[in-house]
């Protein structure tokens, strides 16, 4: 697959035919919906949310003037994007606060979906917020999962409060006690996972609710979630009444259409998302972001915002000259590391491009010690190699590999990966623009 | 109880939940435009997928065309062999002993249940058991390991948290090597697929295995999530270009998900699914049975 593929390419060759200008017919907006459709399925959208939604996009998008700009399909893409982002809502990620303290929060979910590791991402964000956090161990049916929630607890300095496998109702009570007498100010309660159906556990969570009274409710839901996510979610929140949904693991490479279901069925807010296994790893949610990840798209919008924060437009322009003349010297990719870096980790830049996740990128290829090499490598150069590699030859090498403190293999991947960015490029060229 | 009726417990309660019921369509009327479309949500509801549905579904009007079928009651069963066929290609695995089982996955599917599991059922047969924590990353994950070991009156090799997970496995072999330990379960840190460095660790593992006891029966299972999407395609992908993935242990059944997320698996690699999951208790671990489990899809 090559880098900017999937459904904007797929469309494009539907459109590729078409170059009508003005408005959008309702047979432009069939045959796109078709793809957008399948798009979302694959993504995990619920089939009746896909069915609704493409209903009432469709009859928006007919008569729509066609910008300037776009070719008709990314027009269609547009409109679709913009519904997307509208259904998902904002990215508030406030949490309510108790009018007396401390506010308790309650964490639910099925099996496996990441509440123990989130409560302690959760400690830690409201940590750095100057929160007074309290987390306590609810979980009294799975081997070890108090044991977990206090390491967790420990790795973000944040005492946990447990009782064993005494009633989680009543240590849930204890530890709001334990809270205002020791002035922590809020208290996150991990719950077991169950599942939706199961009346007495979810009977259990009914009676810590009424017990505690939570200011939230969150709803923990995995983000690989397929179809069941509807059924989930609306199962808690009828429950529950939850106040809001933390997605985990969207570090993987799902599409992560549940979160488009959820927030349809449920019509609560998606409030974080966890990211990584590290406890730092919690984010607001983006639901600009979200949109083109389930559109399959990656995170172009985000991509190109960085660029231009990173690269000056005179920068961006002679660069392109270069690439179009085919003269891009060693200089120039010395200068593009440096570019690259600017935007920030270079794993999590190629996470967003779309598509990249079929390139054979090894970590190895990404590691930024390895950039710090290839630039210490270019600076012993002389200007004149550094215009044309090709004069490097093997005392060349040795000189240049004991000037920078390398070896001579170093230096060799060093051209190697520069003869691959140019041969890159030249592919690079025949593409005239984003597609999206 | 069987898992027929284990999964099908499991379904009625949520009866009103699930949309559609896939036999309902079945009783009877027309092969019209709205059956194909009632039976492509019902797939689709399902996990199947938009691919692997298409192709279910021009499968099945081929089949109509060439037996001449003009009533729903007729296509039933001809869905059903069509689904069967597509789970049946690749069988299950016949054991031979020492044998060697390790589980990997994508974090949070179930693998130390399901392998606590699989140790109880080894050790019902008689065998000697021993569980191995080269989970040594996720907090508190060898203690969750070795409740399950007394669960099962097995042994348990663990070291501390943070260790090397290689090094966990080279400890665990030697040690069963010199006990003539028969069953040697290997239980590994939750990982997303698209993880390179933590893939190249399941590797390591692998070597490890091969090159301590080369002669054991090896097997490489992947743990999948029923209720996950389709997803789970890309992390059996993933997993197998890895370490060469031999069956699929699909876990949680006894929710409302389906876990039709497999015949879009089917449909790209050829791994057998050996083993279901359908409930927390120790005896929850079921062989896979592709007509009781497209029987469960269709009830």
């Amino acid at each position: 697959m090559a880098l900017f593929s999937g459904l904007s390419e797929r469309l494009n060759h539907i459109f590729s035919k078409m170059r009508n200008r003005g408005k959008l017919t309702e047979l432009e907006i069939k045959q796109a919906m078709r793809e957008i459709r399948i798009a979302l399925l694959e993504a995990d959208v619920n089939f009746k949310v896909v069915k609704d939604f493409i209903a009432s996009v469709s009859e928006k998008a007919v008569g729509e003037d066609i910008l300037n700009s776009l070719t008709p399909g990314q027009q269609v893409i547009k409109i679709v994007n913009d519904e997307l982002i509208a259904l998902m809502g904002s990215s508030n990620s406030k949490l309510a606060v108790a009018s007396k303290p401390p506010t308790v929060i309650m964490m639910c979910g099925l099996q496996g979906a990441g509440k123990t590791t989130f409560c302690g991402k959760l400690a830690q964000f409201l940590t750095k917020q100057g929160k007074k956090p309290m987390l306590v161990g609810c979980d009294i049916y799975r081997p070890a999962a108090i044991n977990q929630l206090k390491v967790v607890g420990r790795s973000v300095n944040t005492p946990v409060f447990e009782k064993g496998t005494q009633n989680p109702v009543r240590t849930a009570k204890e530890a709001i006690a334990e809270a205002s007498y020791k002035g922590y100010d809020t208290v996150i309660l991990d719950t077991a996972g169950r599942l939706h159906i199961d009346e007495a556990l979810m009977t259990e969570l009914k009676d810590i609710k009424s017990e505690v009274s939570p200011a939230e409710i969150l709803l923990v839901v995995d983000s690989m979630t397929g179809q069941d996510a509807v059924t989930v979610a609306s199962s808690f929140n009828e429950q529950l009444d939850i106040t809001g949904v933390v997605l985990t693991k969207l570090d993987g490479d799902t599409r992560g259409g549940a979160a488009l279901s959820i927030r349809a069925v449920t019509g609560k807010p998606i409030k974080f998302c966890g990211t990584g296994e590290k406890t730092g790893d919690i984010e607001p949610f983006y639901p600009d972001r979200m949109a083109s990840r389930i559109l399959g798209m990656g995170d172009v919008l985000t991509l190109i915002e960085k660029a231009q924060e990173a690269v000056t437009e005179e920068q961006a322009k002679a660069m392109e000259k270069k690439i179009r003349e085919n003269t891009f010297t060693l200089d120039d990719f010395l200068q593009q590391t440096e570019n690259l870096k600017k935007m920030g980790n270079i794993s999590d830049i190629l996470a967003m491009v779309p598509g990249a996740a079929n390139l054979k990128i090894s970590e190895k290829d990404l590691d930024e010690k390895r950039m710090e090499h290839f630039k210490a490598i270019i600076r012993s150069m002389t200007m004149k190699e550094r215009e044309n590699p090709d004069i490097i030859k093997a005392s060349r090498k040795k000189r240049i590999a004991d000037g920078s403190g390398t070896s001579i293999q170093e230096v060799n991947q060093l051209l190697k990966q520069f003869e691959q960015s140019k041969t890159l490029m030249k592919n690079m060229k025949g593409k005239k623009r984003f597609p999206f | 109880m069987g898992i027929f009726a284990k999964i099908k417990a499991g379904l009625k309660k949520t009866k009103d939940v699930i949309a559609f019921k896939l036999n309902k369509l079945f009783t009877g009327g027309v092969l019209d435009d709205e059956f194909y479309e009632e039976l492509e949500y019902a797939l689709l509801s399902s996990d199947v997928g938009a691919v692997a549905t298409e192709r279910l579904l021009d499968e099945l009007k081929a089949a109509v065309d060439k037996k001449l079928l003009r009533d729903r009651s007729q296509v039933k069963d001809e869905l059903k062999e069509i689904m069967r066929e597509i789970l049946d290609e690749n069988e299950m695995p016949s054991y031979e002993y020492p044998l060697i089982l390790m589980v990997s996955g994508v974090n949070g599917v179930g693998k130390t249940t399901a392998l606590g599991k699989l140790a109880k059922k080894f050790k019902s047969e008689g065998k000697s058991v021993m569980l191995v924590a080269a989970d040594t990353f996720r907090a508190a994950a060898a203690d969750q390991l070795e409740i399950w070991a007394k669960r099962a009156d097995v042994r348990i090799v663990r070291q501390a948290e943070g260790a090397d997970p290689g090094s966990v496995v080279y400890d665990a072999l030697q040690s069963a090597k010199s006990h003539n330990t028969d069953v040697i379960l290997i239980d590994t840190a939750g990982r997303l697929q698209n993880k390179k460095n933590l893939m190249e660790e399941l590797k390591k593992i692998t070597r490890i295995v091969n090159r301590e006891m080369p002669d054991a029966a090896y097997y490489n299972y992947i743990v999948l999530d029923a209720t996950t999407g389709q997803n789970a395609v890309s992390q059996v992908e993933a997993f197998n270009e890895a370490v060469d993935i031999d069956g699929i242990i699909l876990t949680k059944l006894d929710g409302t998900a389906k876990g039709g997320v497999v015949f879009a698996i089917e449909g790209e690699l050829s791994v057998p699914i050996v083993y279901i999951g359908v409930g927390e208790g120790i005896d929850d671990l079921q062989d896979f049975d592709s007509v009781q489990f497209i029987d469960a899809i269709f009830d």
